[in-house]
């Protein structure tokens, strides 16, 4: 139940970059989510949109592109993309793989109108 | 239209302060724990038996946040350490800014071990970096064995697993092989404790986790 709180972030920091370049409309935002953020991607639309909507920001899109797990063995050095829960290294077979990627909540871009 | 990249933290601000935080314990020497776990699972009993076994002269104090009364830091103040209650008034998670306010009246330089206590919930405080020098996550034997699956944002971020209410193994279903091994397939790294508050099984190597883990981080430049 956090979102609402992530997507008051995310207008927060577009609002800033609106400062920034006065007269801009920025019509999208887009973030990254990684599936280890522990974000719902449909409660994070749905609380951007309500706030969106009484905001001078408006009309304003959010673009969600979700991260997947990404593992990295020690041993071999192979990178693969982990699924099921299942860490093992499927070159190898190692069990202790560490993660490299999947924690991401980040802003990415912003489209401007010209 | 054109993009723009941006390349910034959704919790900005957040992080922003945690590192603040972190900064201000590392120079003061505060090994500082995040403890985080559902609601019921013995994160303020595990605390009570851990500041009872504490020495008198330990140097520890405790954040405890809920959403609603100062029932916690009445059943924890009185070991004689210092103990504050956040009250969050309905958030479902503590941030750095509450750790930071919270903290204001305590010099730093007279602890050793800050535990936070968090908001019980294993999903929203995941999100939040407080600064700390690790999360740790409670898991009690009453819950289901595949809650690391069901999580498993809160069991990747945590560096150890206290493994809670063994005593009641016995009587109950849950099957404390899978629940590691649930929690490992998340976490290949994850430590994990078992420990019962009410026998005490256990709690010495709790307490002599938290003190290996203040000599590692003494010993990190």
């Amino acid at each position: 139940m956090h979102e609402l709180g992530i997507a008051s972030s995310i207008l927060e920091c577009v609002q800033k970059e609106v400062e920034r370049y006065p007269g801009v409309h920025i019509s999208k935002v887009g973030v990254k989510i990684g599936e280890l953020a522990g974000v719902d991607v449909d409660a994070l639309q749905f609380g951007f949109e309500c706030i969106v909507k009484d905001s001078e920001l408006e009309p304003l899109a959010l673009e969600v592109e979700l991260i997947p797990r990404v593992q990295r063995c020690p041993k071999c050095n192979n990178e693969f993309r982990m699924a099921d829960f299942d860490p093992h290294c499927p070159q190898c077979g190692e069990f202790a793989t560490q993660c490299i990627g999947g924690e991401e909540l980040d802003i990415a871009y912003m489209e401007v109108d010209e | 239209m054109s993009r723009v990249e941006v390349e910034k933290k959704v919790l900005n601000e957040n992080q922003i302060l945690a590192g603040q935080l972190r900064d201000r314990y590392r120079i003061s020497g505060v090994l500082c724990v995040n403890l985080i776990s559902a609601p019921g699972s013995g994160k303020t009993l595990l605390l009570e038996k851990t500041l009872e076994r504490m020495d008198k002269a330990a140097r520890v104090a405790v954040l405890t946040g809920d959403l609603q009364t100062e029932n916690d830091a009445q059943r924890l103040a009185k070991f004689g350490f210092p103990v504050k209650q956040i009250v969050t008034g309905g958030t479902c998670h503590l941030d750095a800014r509450m750790v930071e306010k919270h903290l204001a009246a305590w010099n730093l330089e007279h602890l050793d071990l800050l535990v936070v206590e968090n908001v019980g919930n294993l999903v929203c405080p995941s999100s939040y970096d407080l600064g700390e020098d690790a999360k740790i996550v409670l898991l009690s034997t009453t819950e289901g064995e595949d809650k690391p699956l069901k999580y498993p944002s809160i069991f990747f971020k945590s560096e150890l697993m206290v493994l809670t209410k063994i005593d009641l193994l016995p009587y109950v279903p849950f099957k404390a092989e899978l629940a590691k091994e649930n929690a490992r397939r998340v976490h290949p790294q994850m430590e994990i404790i078992e420990v019962s508050s009410t026998t005490g099984e256990g709690l010495d190597k709790w307490m002599s986790w938290l003190e290996r883990r203040r000599e590692q981080k003494l010993a990190t430049p």
